[in-house]
Parts: structure tokens; C-alpha cells; sequence
């Protein structure tokens, strides 16, 4: 017993010394890498997080209308509050009339209870030219949308920093009035869909560049030498091309007048022109061009790693040529297939610059609309939660490729 | 080579089925890059093929309308700053990843390749609303920060593979002869490996060069890139002008990636 034991200590100590003495060699390694680390976790990292925090973050109310929501506190929640809820609003949109602040509270406000953002304006209005109350019957009898206790719910809800309400639009949920979480109307139910469309897309494409990208792969480990080279060559150089360039010529060649509907009329297949930009056949057929070769590179790196002498062996064995390729070689380009429909699949969940160009409205994906919500629409509450959305389904898509390939795999022609 | 000796001739046949197949492939991947060329050249201002005159116009316009050549050079300039800082944080970070104890690798490299696969227009975004506090939004340094971070795996995954091959006894004999850490770094790891980091080099290059989505929402017309300015163009009124610069930038990849192939032959040889 007691034998053993000293041997274990002396192991263990064995064991923490050896540890202890490669330290220093471990930190010198990660001192190497902390540059690129810092770095990123300052230009790519802290964006993505300041992006998430957009997504919950709840300031308008708060800032704007501070003494309307303290006045709140002891309202019942289910009447029409009394007078100094009333006076209290009446202060804060004074200020907020003179600050020009009162269309963020209003827009904010329309988000949950539409039409709210005119009828905050004319109350501001109306309130700047107040001297002195009593304001209930003034506020009142402007809009009855101060009646209704929904209203004052939704005010009292936003007075925390933090709200839920994009995320959960961006997933077609909203809070009742009560507090409680529901879908919202099916007719209105909108982001669902489209991240529906997108994992559609993106799974059509993947399926396509699988189907056409195989057999490519393979015709690469069984052509003599200088082919191989000339068809790496064209498999490498549309990666190595442009995505815009790639977009470009595909807008040029799905025009109405464009190169696709010349030769088809030339052919007389025919007669009239047929649409193909600005649909969902045109979208997926660039998308698929552009993915092609990220499909076809893993997979053949795995197909030129397998034996011929395996095949020959299955067939003297007896296996006809058919029953050889499906039992030997196939499931031994798996690892290969998983790759690269994988990385095709994540990069397909992303796309924004093609659809935008070559796809229809129907075609736009989640990418497209958090774009909308930046740029037109100015709600970067919505489009940060459209990004959190987005990013979990890929980052969910990156763990699992993660967890089958790992990241030292992935290789650059 | 094509066929294994023992084929019956039905798997000849389907054998030369699935090379048509290929061959068929390798044509939809290759011929739309082409399409451009040609028309970039015509002397019309639509897109129909063949090309009844060919003529310069719209290079002419590429190279003397300011707004074009500006586009240009800002591209340039972008690109070639990206290039210096992601190749010189990749190749770093790179060294310390090929050590034989370098800690927490898998968790690491999932970061460093991870903006490889974070949807672009996520980073743009994000950018868009982080840089602006700073008020790094339009200005350049904002787009070089946004592209390095962008470029950087490339440089990671190419140096780390050169490294792989690399003999780290070399370092070592350097250092017993008496070489220091930076000399020995380099006088000899550098030049062992310097086809890996000018491959980085390049695909940080054309990550910058090519980029769009990241460039149209932290630039405003000062900054505005090539790409940026060909996606406003096609979004709004397609002119051939737009062909020239697409031409140019197929014949810039091209020429990168013969820069590339003669560097990854050497490293074979």
C-alpha cells in the first residue's frame, strides 16, 4: 500500500513539475498569438458584442420621459391614471419639445402601439403651449389613445434599460399587455419566414454545389497529371475572383436583354424572353456558382487520400461497379462531403450581395433586411436583433463543424 | 489513368458520363468570368452578345472620370495597409500556434478563423454602430481596422500550414550558434517560410480589394472603394463603365493568383 502510494506522489509531482517547467514555453507560444487575439477582440469582437447589446438596449423612454415613469410607480395598471401622471408627461414632453427628442420617444413607442409616434408629437405639441393644469382632460380629449391603460402599460414596461421587444420581433413573438409572451398575428408574422427562406436557400444551394461538385472532385484524382493541374486551375480561379465581379456577370448574363435569353431565342427554345433576374432560379443559380468551389476543394482532399487499390480489391472480391463505389468509396469521402457542405452551408447563410442584386423581393434573406432596418428604416434595435438571430443559427452551424472538422482543417486551395 | 484496367463497359461508359459531367461543370464555373470581358470592350452601352463594335469608351471613363480613379487608388490604399497589418499579426500569431506548446489551441483557432464565417454584413453592422462611437466611421482607418480583422485568417491558415513543414531545428541550430531570438527569427525562419507569408500576404490583399459589404456602410464618398462604387452602380443604372472595372479586377485576381501558384510550386520543389 504504502508503496504505491509514494510511487502516485511521486508521479503527480513528476507530473506538476514537468507542467511547471513547460510554463514559460506555453506562455512564450501564447504571447505569439495575443497580438492577433487582442486585436480582434478590439475591431471584431467588441463590434459583434456592441451589436448584441443594440438588440436589448432601451433608452428613449427612460431619458425622455423620466418623470412620466416615476409619476407611474403607483398607478394601478388597469384604469386611466389620475392627474399627475398626466402633469408628469406634460413636463417631460415639454422638455422633450424643446430638445427635439420627442420623435425618438414616439417612433420607439410606435413600435409597440402603432400610431403612437404622431400622436406623441401633437401631445409635445400641445404640451410646449401649456401653461398649467389640470392636464388629464386636455391629453384626454386630444387623442384617446392616453385613455387606454395598454397604452400607459407599454410606456411603464419601457422604462427598463433593457427591453426584449426586438429580439422577440425578430422571431415573431411580442409581450402582451399583461406581460405574458405570444406569436403575433399570422398576417404579421414576418422574420420567421424569411429566416425560413434563408435556411431554404441556403440548404438548395449547398444541395446543388454537392450534386455538381462531387463528381468534379472525383474526375480531379482520376485525370493524368497536367489535366488535373489545368482543372484545378478553373475550379481555384472563380475563388479567387471577385464575389462582385462573380454577381456582376451573373446580372449581366439573367437580364431580360442578357446573354441567357440571346442564346435561348437564337436556339428558338424560346419565343418570348424569359424573366430570370430578380428570381429565386437566379439567385440560387449565382449563389451556387460562387459556392461551387468551396464544396468541391474539401472533398477532394479526402477522395485523393483514398487508396484505388481499395476499389480494385472490393471488385476481385466480387462487388460490381456499382456496389463498390456505394459501399467502399463513398462513405470514405464523407469527411469530405460534411466539410465542405458545411462551410458552403454557413457562407450561404450570409449571402447579402447577391440576393440584393440578382434576386427578386421574395429572394431577400436575413442579411438583406438587417441592411433595410439599418439603412432606411433607422430601427438598429430590430436589425441588431435580426444579427443575434443570424449569428446564433451560424455560430450553431460553426460548433457542430467545428465539433466534425475543426478549424485547423480548413485549407486554402 | 482515367480507367482502372479491370472496367467493364458499362462503367466505361458511365465512366466518360461523369467526366462530360465534370467537364460540363468546370465550363458554368469558368465562363461567366469570361462573359465580362468582351463586353467591357463593346463600343455599346447594352449588354448583347457578339459585340457589334468593340472600342476603349468606358476604360476611358474608368481611368478619367475622377470619381472611378479615386475609387481606385482608395481601394489601393486600403488593401495595401490591410495587407501590412494582417500579415504581420497572422504571421505572429501563427509562430506561436506551431508550437508544439501552445495552449488552448482548438478554442484559439476557432477565434482567429471565426471571421471567415461570421455573415459579413453582422460585421459591417457591427462596425457600423461600434466605430461610430469612436467616430472611426468614414475614415479610412476604420475600413483598414474592419479588413484586417477580416483578412487575418487568411494569413493564419496559410503560415500555419507553411510552418507545418518547416524544420523548428533550423531555429534551434541558429540559436546555439549563437544567432539571438529576432536574428535567428530573421535570418533563417523567415526566409524557410516566407512563401507561406507572402501567400497570406496576398489573400489579405485581395480580402481587402474585394471587399463590398463592410466598405458601403463605413465609407462615404472620401473613402469610397472600387467595389463600393461598381455596387452602387449596378444597383442603380448598370453601365458598362462597371464592365471595365470588373475586368480589371478579374485581371488583378488573376495576376494574384499566378503570384500565388509560382509560390506554392517553389515551396513544392
Amino acid at each position: 500500500m504504502s508503496v504505491t502510494e509514494t510511487v502516485d506522489i511521486e508521479r503527480i509531482r513528476t507530473f506538476v513539475a514537468v507542467r511547471r517547467a513547460a510554463r514559460p514555453a506555453r506562455r512564450a507560444a501564447l504571447s505569439l498569438a495575443l497580438p492577433l487575439v487582442g486585436f480582434l477582440i478590439v475591431a471584431f469582437i467588441a463590434p459583434i458584442l456592441y451589436l448584441l447589446v443594440t438588440a436589448v438596449d432601451n433608452p428613449e423612454t427612460r431619458s425622455i420621459l423620466p418623470r412620466t415613469l416615476t409619476a407611474l410607480e403607483s398607478w394601478d395598471g388597469v384604469s386611466t391614471p389620475d392627474e399627475p401622471v398626466f402633469a408628469a408627461l406634460a413636463a417631460d414632453l415639454k422638455l422633450a419639445k424643446e430638445d427635439s427628442t420627442a420623435s425618438q420617444a414616439g417612433k420607439r413607442l410606435n413600435y409597440e402601439i402603432p400610431g403612437m409616434r404622431s400622436k406623441v408629437l401633437a401631445a409635445s405639441r400641445m404640451a410646449a403651449g401649456l401653461e398649467a393644469g389640470p392636464y388629464r382632460e386636455k391629453f384626454l380629449d386630444q387623442s384617446e389613445i392616453w385613455a387606454a391603460p395598454e397604452t400607459w402599460s407599454v410606456i411603464r414596461r419601457n422604462g427598463a434599460g433593457l427591453t426584449p421587444y426586438y429580439l422577440l420581433t425578430a422571431v415573431d413573438l411580442q409581450q402582451s399587455p399583461s406581460g405574458g409572451i405570444e406569436g403575433v398575428a399570422p398576417d404579421q408574422a414576418i422574420f420567421l419566414p424569411i429566416l425560413g427562406r434563408t435556411l431554404l436557400v441556403a440548404g438548395i444551394v449547398t444541395g446543388l454545389t454537392l450534386i455538381l461538385g462531387y463528381p468534379v472532385a472525383y474526375v480531379l484524382t482520376i485525370a493524368p497529371r497536367t489535366i488535373a493541374a489545368v482543372m484545378m486551375l478553373m475550379v481555384l480561379l472563380p475563388l479567387w475572383t471577385s464575389l462582385l465581379v462573380r454577381t456582376t456577370a451573373w446580372v449581366v448574363l439573367l437580364q431580360s436583354d442578357g446573354v441567357i435569353n440571346a442564346v435561348l431565342m437564337a436556339l428558338h427554345l424560346t419565343t418570348e424572353k424569359v424573366q430570370l433576374i430578380f428570381t429565386r432560379f437566379g439567385t440560387v443559380t449565382a449563389m451556387t456558382h460562387i459556392q461551387l468551389p468551396f464544396t468541391i476543394l474539401p472533398i477532394y482532399s479526402v477522395m485523393r487520400s483514398i487508396q484505388p487499390t481499395q476499389l480494385r480489391a472490393a471488385r476481385s472480391l466480387g462487388a460490381g461497379p456499382t456496389s463498390a463505389f456505394w459501399r467502399i468509396y463513398a462513405p470514405q469521402t464523407l469527411p469530405g462531403v460534411v466539410a465542405g457542405c458545411l462551410m458552403t452551408f454557413i457562407l450561404s447563410l450570409g449571402y447579402y450581395i447577391t440576393p440584393a442584386l440578382v434576386g427578386g423581393p421574395q429572394d431577400q434573406m436575413v442579411s438583406n433586411f438587417i441592411s433595410v432596418y439599418i439603412n432606411r428604416d433607422l430601427n438598429w434595435g430590430l436589425a441588431a436583433a435580426l444579427g443575434v438571430v443570424l449569428l446564433l443559427v451560424t455560430l450553431a452551424i460553426y460548433g457542430l463543424f467545428l465539433r466534425l472538422v475543426g478549424a485547423d482543417k480548413i485549407k486554402l486551395g | 489513368m482515367w480507367l482502372p484496367s479491370y472496367a467493364t463497359p458499362s462503367e466505361r461508359l458511365s465512366r466518360i458520363l461523369v467526366v462530360a459531367f465534370a467537364v460540363a461543370v468546370m465550363l458554368f464555373l469558368i465562363a461567366p468570368l469570361f462573359i465580362i470581358v468582351p463586353l467591357s470592350f463593346s463600343k455599346d452601352p447594352f449588354f448583347t452578345l457578339p459585340v457589334r463594335e468593340y472600342s476603349l469608351r468606358w476604360y476611358e471613363d474608368l481611368f478619367g472620370n475622377p470619381r472611378w480613379f479615386e475609387a481606385m487608388i482608395n481601394s489601393a490604399v486600403a488593401a495595401v495597409l490591410t495587407t501590412i497589418l494582417a500579415t504581420t499579426l497572422g504571421t505572429l500569431a501563427a509562430l506561436g500556434i506551431a508550437r508544439p506548446d501552445f495552449p488552448y489551441r482548438r478554442a484559439i483557432m476557432a477565434l482567429l478563423i471565426s471571421p471567415m464565417i461570421v455573415p459579413i454584413v453582422i460585421v459591417a453592422v457591427g462596425s457600423y454602430l461600434f466605430f461610430g462611437e469612436f467616430g472611426l466611421t468614414n475614415t479610412r482607418a476604420g475600413l483598414v481596422l474592419a479588413h484586417t480583422a477580416l483578412a487575418t485568417p487568411f494569413v493564419v491558415i496559410t503560415v500555419t500550414a507553411t510552418l507545418s513543414t518547416y524544420d523548428t531545428n533550423l531555429t534551434r541550430a541558429a540559436n546555439s550558434l549563437g544567432a539571438s531570438g529576432l536574428s535567428a527569427f530573421f535570418r533563417v525562419t523567415l526566409p524557410n517560410i516566407l512563401p507561406g507569408v507572402i501567400s497570406g500576404a496576398i489573400f489579405a490583399f485581395a480580402t481587402s480589394f474585394d471587399e463590398v459589404v463592410v466598405a458601403l456602410f463605413l465609407t462615404a464618398a472620401e473613402q469610397r472603394t472600387l467595389p463600393v462604387q461598381m455596387f452602387s452602380g449596378i444597383r442603380d443604372q448598370i453601365n458598362p463603365t462597371i464592365m471595365a472595372a470588373a475586368t480589371m479586377l478579374l485581371i488583378l485576381s488573376i495576376l494574384l493568383f499566378a503570384a500565388l501558384a509560382l509560390l506554392t510550386r517553389k515551396k513544392a520543389r
